[in-house]
């Protein structure tokens, strides 16, 4: 039965680690068949882990989202779909040389720890959970991919700073096109995170019987939470964009992933996966 | 059957030598058909742009044809032949191929991978082909050099960097704002570099051009160009944050703009970013503007350098361009040779031998006992049947082949199957 779900999940990877590969060979190689193979190979590699996701939900008979391994699995899914929209919405070729290494970290650390399927714990065993999770790793999801593009916001503009006018800064998109995907990105990711953080809270004052425990996820997540809420405010009224918002998108994007991952491997607290 | 080409380009004879010997566009017709009939060509085709004048020509034997070409230029452009004779060029065959090859794929442009040449010689090969001066051969011969061309930009980097200032700095704004439709320019100064720049800028879509100079006519006059507003030179700092690239050309002897001009132009536009082009020698533009977020400084210093090594870049591609170009030079040879009718004829020859032969041999193993008279008149039989067969195609053959048309040629090898492994 395992052997199913790891075969799905080790396709995705695989596919991700393909699209990860034509990303670099394109932006460093003069070859112009390779950037269609990052966005295909991360369409295809997202049916897989689509197939792979359900698969285990349909033998646990829940929505398998609650230990570190689905945790990571899930969070790379959403990742994949956020970029296939975005992609949709505003492409900016390239950015899947960016998104993809994410995947692949994710989905291989996933893939990597175990990942049989444990009875969840029965405070977990509610309706909200799903739809916290859902709505908190949607907004990560979309704050990972402006990071992405935050990234390659400050390496393009490096380059034309510098007057390096060569090499990947032709494969590179407009600064403007990159600060339009940031903001884009911004608008999408913060309302689910702020949704995502609401929803935990009204579980939270059902399941513990308080809405806030100052619970070290909670507080992280409120850190998170307030430097993106800065960076919108910031964006909306006092015209910060370009390099400052990328830079602060990608401090956002590190207290995403401590708030994810950090407080769990690190700290102690009522979010602490089941191990 | 040969192809020729006869002509001059710009590294053979300076422009006044090339503008006398241009054709109109509107003339090309009648001036095909008189290269036709003067220069005894079954075909024809000529290209005239601002950097070349070449004949295209078909030509049944080689005698006396690069003088028949030079004395209908002669009497064309109404020149002495003597007066531009010996800036032409003339090839023939495969040097013709490569050279029309080379032309397309704009390896023998000026700017080497600039692509405005293979428009140029696809009018130049529809107003031939209207004119009905084209035909089998010309017209597969220019549909090859369309086709190499393709495969050249394609395949090689030769044309993908900027090799002009101005293109360049285009270049460079588009990878600042993506697209610059709805941008504002202003020039700062109205001299012809500016100009020039501006032109590529205005181009690419620009919604309005300011420009500003010392003497307020001159402003206006170039601002009436681009319908744009001129501005007087002592109020374009009140225009700083209107404005998203900055052309500067001026003759000031100090900076014209520094770091609290911009500063605070960014401030009234909420940081979009402005890009500014300083083509000043001495430099307009104070440096230290490049040290600010959102502002994106280039000199013509800088610009030149990005042109220098995009140049040397095509040259490399330009090597992997030219043995692309061999290739298919071989191909198309292979091609003409199989147009030849004499061989056609003796293959078509020798095949009916060669069934008539087999036939035979089957037949008579079956009649061990038919004498040897019986036998010659089978014999007989089979090749008259061959022979009569044969007559009419290769009648026709022989009567096209004066005409110059070889058309039936590939048409009667297909039919028979002869050489098989002949391309496409």
């Amino acid at each position: 039965m395992n052997i199913i779900y790891s075969s799905l999940l080790s396709v995705a990877l695989s596919l991700y680690t393909l699209s990860m590969v034509a990303g670099f060979v394109h932006l460093f190689r003069p070859s112009p068949k390779a950037l269609p193979w990052t966005i295909k190979s991360i369409q295809v590699g997202f049916i897989f882990h689509l197939l792979a996701f359900l698969w285990r939900c349909g033998q646990a008979q829940t929505l398998t989202v609650s230990n570190l391994h689905e945790s990571l699995s899930f969070f790379a899914l959403l990742l994949a779909l956020a970029f296939l929209l975005v992609s949709r919405k505003n492409p900016v070729p390239t950015l899947g040389t960016f998104t993809a290494p994410l995947l692949v970290i994710f989905t291989l650390w996933a893939l990597v720890i175990p990942h049989t399927i444990t009875p969840q714990p029965p405070i977990l065993k509610s309706f909200w959970l799903p739809l916290h999770v859902l709505l908190s790793f949607a907004g990560n999801a979309f704050l990972a991919l402006g990071c992405g593009g935050a990234v390659m916001y400050l390496i393009q503009e490096h380059l034309i700073k510098k007057k390096k006018i060569k090499g990947i800064f032709h494969k590179l998109p407009a600064l403007q096109r990159l600060d339009e995907l940031n903001y884009l990105c911004l608008r999408l990711g913060f309302p689910l995170l702020t949704l995502g953080i609401i929803s935990g809270s009204v579980w939270a004052s059902f399941a513990w019987g308080a809405h806030w425990s100052w619970d070290p996820k909670e507080t992280w997540s409120l850190i998170t939470w307030l430097l993106f809420a800065a960076l919108l405010h910031g964006r909306m009224n006092s015209g910060w964009r370009g390099r400052k918002a990328s830079l602060l998108t990608i401090v956002g994007f590190v207290a995403i992933m401590f708030t994810f991952l950090g407080v769990n491997l690190l700290l102690s607290g009522l979010h602490s996966y089941a191990h | 059957m040969h192809i020729l080409t006869l002509g001059l380009n710009h590294q053979t004879a300076a422009v006044e030598t090339r503008e006398r010997l241009a054709f109109k566009a509107e003339d090309l017709p009648a001036a095909l058909q008189q290269l036709k009939e003067e220069a005894d060509l079954s075909e024809g085709l000529i290209l005239s742009t601002c950097n070349r004048v070449e004949l295209y020509g078909i030509s049944q034997d080689l005698d006396q044809c690069r003088e028949k070409m030079i004395n209908f230029l002669a009497r064309y452009h109404q020149l002495p032949a003597d007066s531009f004779a010996d800036k032409l060029y003339f090839h023939a065959d495969s040097e013709a191929i490569r050279h029309g090859f080379r032309v397309s794929s704009s390896l023998d442009s000026m700017v080497v991978g600039e692509p405005q040449i293979l428009g140029q010689l696809k009018d130049a090969f529809f107003i031939a082909s209207e004119s009905c001066c084209t035909g089998l051969v010309l017209n597969r011969f220019m549909h090859r050099s369309f086709f190499i061309a393709k495969e050249v930009r394609t395949r090689t980097k030769i044309a993908s960097c900027a090799v002009s200032v101005s293109f360049a700095a285009v270049e460079l704004a588009k990878k600042i704002f993506g697209d610059l439709k709805g941008m504002k320019v202003m020039l700062l100064g109205a001299g012809e570099m500016c100009e020039l720049a501006a032109r590529h800028f205005v181009n690419q879509g620009i919604e309005q051009v300011l420009v500003t100079n010392r003497t307020l006519s001159r402003a206006q006059e170039l601002a009436d160009e681009f319908s744009g507003i001129a501005l007087p030179f002592d109020k374009f700092r009140q225009h700083l944050d209107q404005v998203d690239i900055i052309l500067s050309s001026t003759g000031s002897p100090d900076y014209l703009i520094g770091p609290p001009e911009l500063s605070q132009a960014l401030k009234k536009r909420r940081n979009r970013p402005i890009f500014l082009i300083d083509i000043a020698v001495p430099r307009d533009i104070d440096p230290k503007v490049n040290d600010l977020d959102n502002i994106y400084l280039y000199d013509v210093d800088d610009l030149q350098e990005t042109v220098t090594e995009n140049l040397d870049q095509r040259q490399q591609e330009a090597q992997r361009a030219e043995a692309m170009v061999d290739l298919e030079v071989t191909k198309f040879e292979q091609w003409i040779a199989s147009l030849a009718v004499t061989p056609t004829i003796k293959e078509l020859r020798e095949q009916v031998r060669k069934i008539s032969e087999q036939e035979l041999n089957k037949t008579l193993g079956s009649f061990p006992d038919l004498n040897s008279k019986d036998r010659r008149r089978i014999e007989a039989m089979v090749n008259a049947i061959g022979n009569k067969f044969l007559h009419h195609p290769i009648n026709y053959l022989k009567s096209q082949d004066q005409c110059g048309e070889s058309v039936p040629a590939t048409t009667i090898r297909k039919i028979f199957h002869l050489n098989e492994n002949e391309d496409e």
